[in-house]
């Protein structure tokens, strides 16, 4: 016999289930309880940097919208920091860099109102180009789903995140396509889960 | 100097897979190519950080937080815990988020028409920050099964869901705890997502005599373990962060 590792083993995840509103964003569900709804604001009326809206459908494998999907966004502000301690550098007052939405029950539409943020620090001193991280999950997602948004009017060549996806256009799943639209700049970012056009998903 | 770096690599045989024919609603929403593997940078170490501004006092009691002219129906009952990590370390300061059915089986959601009844006294949800050793509690009502369309009899075990952040976006989970002894754990084609039965007992809350309040409530146990990260014995990584 050789000794035991004493190691726990991570909680087994299970899908959000087509409730998730009624914990995460009751609103929706249809009733009022908290004060506070968490997620709707992510970078505060302090934070430097372009004002962006962030569009999309969720597509399941039939092409058809996903009606009761739940996203999170993290993202650093436009000096490429997070608000976490383990960031290298501090944000403004109120900027969160987290935020939560639900797709329309009819539309399957989601979106966002951010700030655009700046290029973060990769591994080993390489750089990250400008993105936000996504996590997607929803009834029939056994565990949730890890994607990247980068932006279209960007330099993603040298991405190494995005370097790692080796079909071109498999990394053209991630990149959010910029508008420039009457009231503010709009970047649509569909995903879709599953087939030939699914969106790349990451193993963090 | 030993230094927190990267997360452990999530065990996917430990976790469900995103396809599992007999829970028939993944079928079409699960990816079919592989995932890419990231080495954890700055963006998934990290993760958002609340605190009890973001919360009221009152958002971890079920029994009082919706209800307006007395206690839900139901039997009370307190499910506590620890949120640890994978080296047994607790994690403090983080958020968790609880949703579920009321006694009948009904849930407060537009897009509930199971017939059992709404409950006036009853909300569904709760959140509350874990302290400084990582522990938690809720106070709320022993939820019911429910049926679902999946097969024609499908009915889910008594199940209450779980929102957990820990502090890096690599460490965000979502779950549902089960009660010790249901019968229809064994049946659920959504626990059966599981693959390994020593993992799917990890999900199952046990009766916690010694928590419970006499003559009052009954209490389960429930601990949620993220992911643990590894220490950098040596120094050669993360440059930058
Ligand atoms: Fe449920």
């Amino acid at each position: 016999m050789v000794q035991k590792l004493d190691y726990l083993k991570e909680t087994p995840s299970q899908t959000a289930g087509p409730y998730v509103h009624i914990g995460l964003a009751p609103g929706a569900a249809g009733f009022d309880i908290y004060e506070r709804e968490l997620g709707w604001d992510i970078a505060g009326p302090n934070a430097a940097g372009e004002r962006i809206r962030v569009e999309g459908t969720v597509f399941d494998g039939t092409g058809a919208p996903v009606k009761d999907v739940l996203i999170e966004a993290w993202q650093a502000n436009a000096a490429g920091f997070y608000a976490h301690r383990e960031s290298s550098g501090d944000v403004e007052q109120g900027f969160r860099g987290w935020g939560r939405v639900i797709t329309d029950f009819d539309t399957g539409l989601w979106g966002f109102d951010t700030v655009k943020p700046g290029p973060v620090a990769g591994q080993n001193g390489t750089q990250q180009a400008p993105h936000i991280n996504l996590w997607i999950v929803a009834r029939g997602i056994n565990i949730g789903l890890n994607t990247r948004l980068y932006f279209s009017d960007e330099d993603n060549s040298a991405d190494p995140v995005l370097n790692l996806v080796e079909q071109d256009h498999r990394r053209q799943t991630l990149i959010a396509h910029r508008h420039e639209m009457a009231d503010g700049v709009v970047y649509k970012f569909d995903i879709t889960l599953q087939g030939d056009a699914e969106t790349v998903f990451f193993d963090i | 100097m030993r230094k927190p770096a990267e997360y452990y690599q999530r065990d996917r045989h430990w976790q469900p897979p995103a396809l599992d024919r007999n829970y028939k609603t993944s079928v079409t929403r699960s990816p079919k190519f592989a995932m890419i593997s990231l080495v954890n940078t700055v963006s998934e170490i990290t993760g958002p950080v609340f605190g009890h501004d973001d919360i009221s006092p009152i958002d971890n009691d079920l029994l009082k937080n919706y209800a307006t002219d007395g206690d839900p129906i139901g039997e009370r009952i307190i499910v506590h815990g620890r949120v640890l990590d994978e080296n047994a370390r607790p994690v403090p300061d983080t958020l968790v988020e609880i949703w579920q059915a009321n006694a009948g089986g009904r849930y407060r959601h537009k897009k509930d028409t199971y017939l059992a009844a709404i409950d006036p006294n009853f909300g569904g949800c709760g959140r509350t920050l874990t302290d400084e050793n990582g522990y938690y509690f809720f106070r709320t009502v022993k939820p019911g099964a429910y049926p679902w369309r999946n097969w024609l009899n499908s009915w889910r075990p008594a199940h209450i869901h779980i929102s957990v952040f820990g502090e890096a976006f690599a460490q965000r989970l979502i779950t549902q705890l089960y009660f010790e002894g249901d019968p229809l754990i064994a049946q659920c084609p959504i626990v059966n997502t599981v693959p390994d039965p020593a993992a799917v007992d990890q999900l199952v809350a046990r009766l916690d005599m010694n928590a419970s309040i006499p003559l009052d409530t009954l209490a389960y146990k429930f601990d949620i373990i993220l992911r643990g990260r590894r220490s950098t014995l040596f120094e050669n990584r993360l440059e930058g962060n």
